[in-house]
């Protein structure tokens, strides 16, 4: 060093650390943790903390002696956003973990096929709910999709001036409205109507599908936009109106995008407790009239189940493992389907 | 360019009316629709200040515990301020790193899986997280916060005397950050990788080291969104009803104390866990206070979106 005449731009130090320097430096460091976790008798949580802030302090000690402050600074920092990114994926890893440990318990025949109705502690199950999401969600779909790809096809081919702004606007703001905030607009309407202290099934419809809507706007809109405008042109060209162009042409081209949009929005809905809590109410019996009463769904199955145990408790805790895992699956199968449609067809999701 | 530019060569032929007639039906359809949403927000408001009217103009006897409605208000707005301050102070940071870990560190074929990984953590139900809240992380975060106000304790935030379920604020906040955190990140993710090229190569090519280059150019490049990104997350979290419902033990007290096991509701799970058991003019103090969730949310997210929208228009994309 002492020799060295050659000026390094980059500070101090004139040495470089080897090319996998940091994975060196994360494996040694995992090792070691390991060793000092099991030696102590410590957790896995614990052991990836220490693993982190090993190699945090390994790299920043090593780095600043090799290669001098700059060089120094962008390897610590390297390894800070690896390690925060890292322990962000944590809670979802033991999330999963968890619903799986506990749902399993409870996971089986009679609690895919059973209600609760008449169930007073081991038992019962989550039909009558699964069932009930199934209805307030399809009906919410069945109004929020015409209506979100007819705005998102007004905002796209049709929309100009301020009216267009507007609505663009508006959607953003929608897009923030809480979710309990639609339950209880679901609330007010049909109270107003029909009564105080009414529960429907089409109640949580309406909720969800305030929720719905400008999810699907926004995805529908986003993809309506990348049809090019030469197929317009084409069909245009050939003489054909614009509406039977949006209809023949730019619709099937935006299909496959437009379906994925909905898949996603749908679960994103599917697990909303809230709105559900104040508008469907809940009972343990089988209800398939979203017309007529109250209504169960499997959001708020979970929470009743656990915030209300009656005795013995544990059997309504593992009911509420099982629901929770009945409700992740689903919204997992939704979110694959969704990704596989996607790159099926190639559509590039953004969000 | 924008398809709305593009129109059919409109040679209209007398015989060919029926033909504009569907177009115009069609287009007064899409318009209806568009319509629509302007119509559903207006009815939000709309039927939303209606069952708020009755409370608004009660006189204070006939509300609950014959309190001012300001008075039973303002203890859920602070307790939903408080809990969603938490979680964006955790959130915004981790957010950025996320982003910039997908954006800029991680070789292309992960970054592409482990983005998907944290759009996931957006796809779970709230009431998941709430449950996971109070049976995982609460009962693991009891040894810290015992430590905290057993060291810290001269810091009102960590007064104590420490809960011993977990139950407490900081365990609502952790857990309102993860659910916000997809969200930011998104945000953030998009316009870092929307950081011109060039102007990247030209620091690493005057000898800035990566990390100099992040803060240097993409930062300050997408500060803005990252802003926006945060109150739109912000805009959630002051929402996000169930899993502060199920974690905190709640009581109604202004406190800052995050770690006890006294702590403040929010407006959101006050609503979801009374409203079930209510009826008559409690039913409407509950709406009004949804009323006024609404109105704050509403203002967040006009705030981000104007941030946004003026980005996009000074040629931020």
């Amino acid at each position: 060093m002492a020799g060295s005449t050659v000026s390094v731009p980059l500070g101090d130090g004139s040495g470089v650390l080897p090319r996998r320097a940091a994975l060196i430096v994360f494996g040694v460091s995992a090792l070691a943790s390991a060793i000092l976790s099991l030696a102590l008798g410590l957790s896995p949580f614990v052991w990836l903390i220490f693993t982190g802030l090993f190699s945090l302090l390994t790299i920043t000690v090593w780095s600043l002696a090799v290669e001098g402050r700059r060089r120094a600074l962008d390897r610590v920092m390297t390894v800070v956003i690896v390690d925060i990114f890292i322990l962000a994926l944590v809670p979802l890893g033991s999330l999963i973990y968890t619903v799986v440990k506990e749902g399993t318990a409870r996971f089986d025949g009679e609690f895919l096929t059973s209600t609760m109705r008449g169930v007073l502690a081991d038992g019962g199950g989550a039909l009558h709910a699964a069932m009930g999401t199934f209805i307030i969600t399809a009906f919410a779909t069945l109004a929020a999709v015409p209506v979100g790809v007819m705005a998102a096809i007004y905002l796209v081919e049709y929309g100009k001036g301020r009216l267009k702004r507007a609505i663009t606007f508006f959607v953003d703001v929608m897009m923030g409205i809480p979710s309990i905030v639609a339950g209880l607009f679901a609330f007010a309407l049909f109270s107003i109507f029909l009564g105080p202290g009414i529960r429907l099934g089409i109640m949580g419809s309406v909720a969800l599908m305030v929720l719905m809507i400008p999810i699907v706007i926004r995805s529908a809109e986003e993809m309506l936009r990348v049809v090019p405008d030469s197929l317009r042109e084409a069909s245009f060209a050939l003489g054909v109106p614009k509406w039977i162009t949006v209809l023949r042409v730019v619709l099937p081209t935006a299909l496959a995008g437009i379906v994925t949009g909905v898949m996603l929005s749908i679960a994103r809905v599917i697990g909303e407790t809230a709105p559900l809590l104040i508008t469907t109410g809940s009972v343990d019996s089988m209800n398939l009239d979203p017309f007529n009463g109250r209504m169960a769904n499997l959001p708020v199955y979970v929470y009743e189940q656990y915030k209300f145990p009656g005795v013995p408790p544990e059997a309504y805790i593992e009911r509420a493992w099982a629901g929770a895992l009945l409700l992740i699956i689903i919204v997992m199968v939704l979110f694959l389907a969704a990704r596989l449609i996607a790159r099926r067809y190639g559509v590039e999701i953004r969000r | 360019m924008s398809a709305g530019t593009v129109s059919p060569g409109n040679s209209s032929t007398p015989g060919k009316v029926h033909r504009r007639l569907g177009d115009r039906a069609f287009s007064g359809l899409a318009t209806a629709a568009g319509v629509t949403i302007l119509v559903v927000l207006a009815g939000v408001a709309a039927f939303l200040v209606s069952e708020a009217w009755p409370a608004i103009t009660a006189p204070v006897a006939d509300l609950p515990d014959g309190k001012n409605l300001v008075h039973y208000i303002w203890p859920l707005v602070f307790g939903t301020l408080l809990s969603s301050t938490i979680a964006i102070i955790i959130a915004v940071p981790m957010a950025i790193a996320v982003a910039l870990f997908t954006s800029h560190i991680a070789p292309k074929p992960i970054a592409m899986s482990v983005s998907y990984l944290v759009d996931l953590l957006a796809a779970i139900p709230s009431i998941i997280y709430g449950i996971w809240g109070i049976a995982v992380l609460g009962p693991a975060s009891v040894p810290a916060t015992q430590w905290l106000a057993d060291h810290f304790g001269f810091i009102p935030l960590f007064d104590g005397p420490a809960s011993t379920t977990g139950r407490t604020m900081l365990v609502a906040g952790i857990v309102l950050a993860l659910m916000i955190l997809p969200i930011i990140s998104a945000v953030a993710r998009e316009v870092f990788q929307q950081t011109p090229k060039g102007l990247q190569e030209s620091a690493l090519a005057l000898g800035a080291t990566r990390w100099e280059m992040i803060r240097m150019v993409v930062m300050p490049f997408g500060r803005s969104a990252v802003v926006a990104g945060s109150m739109l997350g912000l805009g959630r979290a002051l929402g996000e009803t169930m899993a502060v419902t199920i974690i905190l033990s709640v009581s109604g007290v202004i406190s800052f104390d995050l770690i006890s096991s006294e702590n403040p509701s929010t407006i959101a799970a006050n609503i979801a866990l009374q409203f079930p058991e209510s009826s008559g003019i409690d039913v409407n103090v509950l709406v009004t206070t949804g009323l006024v969730l609404f109105a704050i949310t509403l203002a967040v997210n006009m705030a981000a979106r104007t941030i946004i929208s003026r980005r996009e228009a000074a040629g931020g994309r």
